[in-house]
């Protein structure tokens, strides 16, 4: 079988005029990049809360932040992302729900980044309530015994450590997060994936666009990983097993 | 919010777009099990080449998206001439996708059995296969069943993605009521609700199952 592959169309214009085809993918990689990071920063964020309230001695609370992860966790990561692009604005109120819908900015990036990272701070939330919880018993109440207040106990004493136990298991939800963002070409963020469908679709190179973008995905997987390998060497806890497991 | 009407109107193809779901998850599951079985003691092998190998399938595969993967096989079956059309093509995608995953679990099950127990059938005297079958399979079998009962939750979720190269799941049928009837916010929190009802007791389920089927040592 002769498979004439022609590396030279990543040199080649594209008929979408977003210059050559390198250039596309180039787009489709900071798109990825972008989606990924600012839905982490709001998974980290809404996850260390929902995380910590989970824990609480509140019933409410924990009880809230359970139902969160729950309903977040069992609903397809494709239906949320068009739950907050099509039902969304509609639940708004009528002014903000147009703008919403036909002014903002960025409409596919922004709706992607909520969604992820809403759907991503179920699993951080997870990951923050399992390492407050294996933390010995002894550290809280010993907090609690020497007068600090909860929130100082969580604030000096339980949720620094805690975050540096939580740091291994994040990486695979940071992992994550770079890969269900190929998720959002559905609803129509020009990222990494969608990028490379109109590559083949105009250039019909289909083993060298698909080579290329597996390529690009696997180089940031690669450097995810050793980013929060030197994360994970940095924030050791000495004195447990493992450096802080 | 919802429009029950219109789901009773449209219940043929929404039930037939569930059956679908349904058997992708179920064929990739077993699938996935038999194959990510094999990947896994191909890991485990002595033989260098043969567990290199597998990792790297492995890592691969663990390291793209799943839309990805689904494109990959989307295109490149009907390049290599095979006309078998997307809705029977995304079960092979499916099961060599979750292979890697399932091949993972297997594996942390596998390891989780002390080596003692290894060693203890040697020395009675059993071949490598009987080990495996009689001895090692059974005990990490039953120590992995929980997470394995929960990836294939994950795996029925992420069935909903072959949505987007157009094929009539659950979701996608969701889609086309919700287009031809201009009726996106009443289908889509149909669809929400309806993967809820579906997952959410058996995740709970899973919880109590969890706790039951403790590792033991």
């Amino acid at each position: 079988m002769d498979l004439n592959l022609d590396w030279g169309v990543l040199l080649q214009e594209s008929p979408t005029g977003d210059g050559p085809y390198w250039q596309l993918l180039w787009t489709g990689a900071k798109w990825t990049v972008a989606t990924a990071l600012t839905g982490w920063a709001l998974a980290l964020l809404v996850g260390s809360i929902v995380g910590v309230m989970r824990t609480l001695p509140y019933k409410p609370l924990a009880w809230l932040g359970d139902a969160y992860v729950e309903v977040v966790r069992n609903i397809p990561l494709l239906v949320q992302l068009f739950f907050w692009f099509f039902v969304w604005p509609e639940l708004l109120p009528r002014e903000i729900g147009l703008w919403y819908k036909q002014d903002m900015p960025y409409p596919e990036f922004i709706t992607a980044a909520l969604a992820l990272g809403w759907f991503t701070a179920a699993r951080v939330a997870e990951q923050v309530k399992s390492g407050i919880l294996s933390l010995p018993r002894g550290q809280k109440n010993a907090a609690l015994a020497l007068g600090f207040t909860l929130p100082q106990t969580y604030r000096l004493v339980v949720l620094p450590q805690a975050f540096r136990i939580v740091i291994p298991p994040l990486t695979s939800e940071f992992m994550n997060i770079f890969k269900n963002s190929a998720a959002a070409l559905a609803i129509g963020l020009t990222e990494l994936t969608f990028q490379m469908k109109q590559m083949v679709e105009y250039s019909n190179e289909v083993i060298v666009s698909i080579a290329a973008v597996t390529t690009i995905y696997m180089v940031m997987a690669f450097a995810v990983n050793r980013g929060m390998a030197w994360l994970e060497r940095k924030s050791r806890i000495p004195g447990m097993i493992g450096g802080g497991r | 919010m919802i429009d029950l009407q219109l789901v009773l109107d449209n219940r043929e193809l929404l039930t037939e777009g569930m059956l679908y779901s349904l058997q992708l998850t179920a064929f990739a599951t077993l699938g996935g099990i038999v194959l990510g079985c094999l990947l896994a003691l191909a890991r485990l092998s002595a033989f260098k080449p043969l567990s290199l190998l597998s990792a790297a399938y492995v890592n691969l595969f663990r390291s793209v998206p799943l839309v990805l993967v689904i494109f990959w096989f989307y295109f490149l079956i009907p390049y290599f001439g095979f006309q078998i059309g997307p809705d029977k093509s995304v079960f092979i995608t499916f099961t060599l996708f979750e292979a890697a995953y399932f091949s993972e679990i297997i594996r942390a099950g596998i390891q989780s059995i002390s080596r003692g127990q290894l060693a203890a059938a040697y020395a009675l005297g059993l071949t490598y296969p009987q080990t495996m079958r009689y001895v090692i399979l059974p005990q990490a079998l039953r120590n992995m069943l929980p997470v394995m009962l929960t990836q294939t939750v994950v795996l029925f979720q992420d069935t909903s993605l072959v949505t987007i190269i157009g094929i009539k799941d659950f979701m996608g049928s969701t889609s086309v009521v919700a287009s031809n009837n201009g009726a996106m916010t009443e289908m889509y929190t149909f669809a929400a609700i309806a993967y809820f009802c579906v997952c959410f007791p058996i995740s709970m389920l899973l919880k109590r199952l969890h706790k039951r089927i403790a590792v033991i040592r």
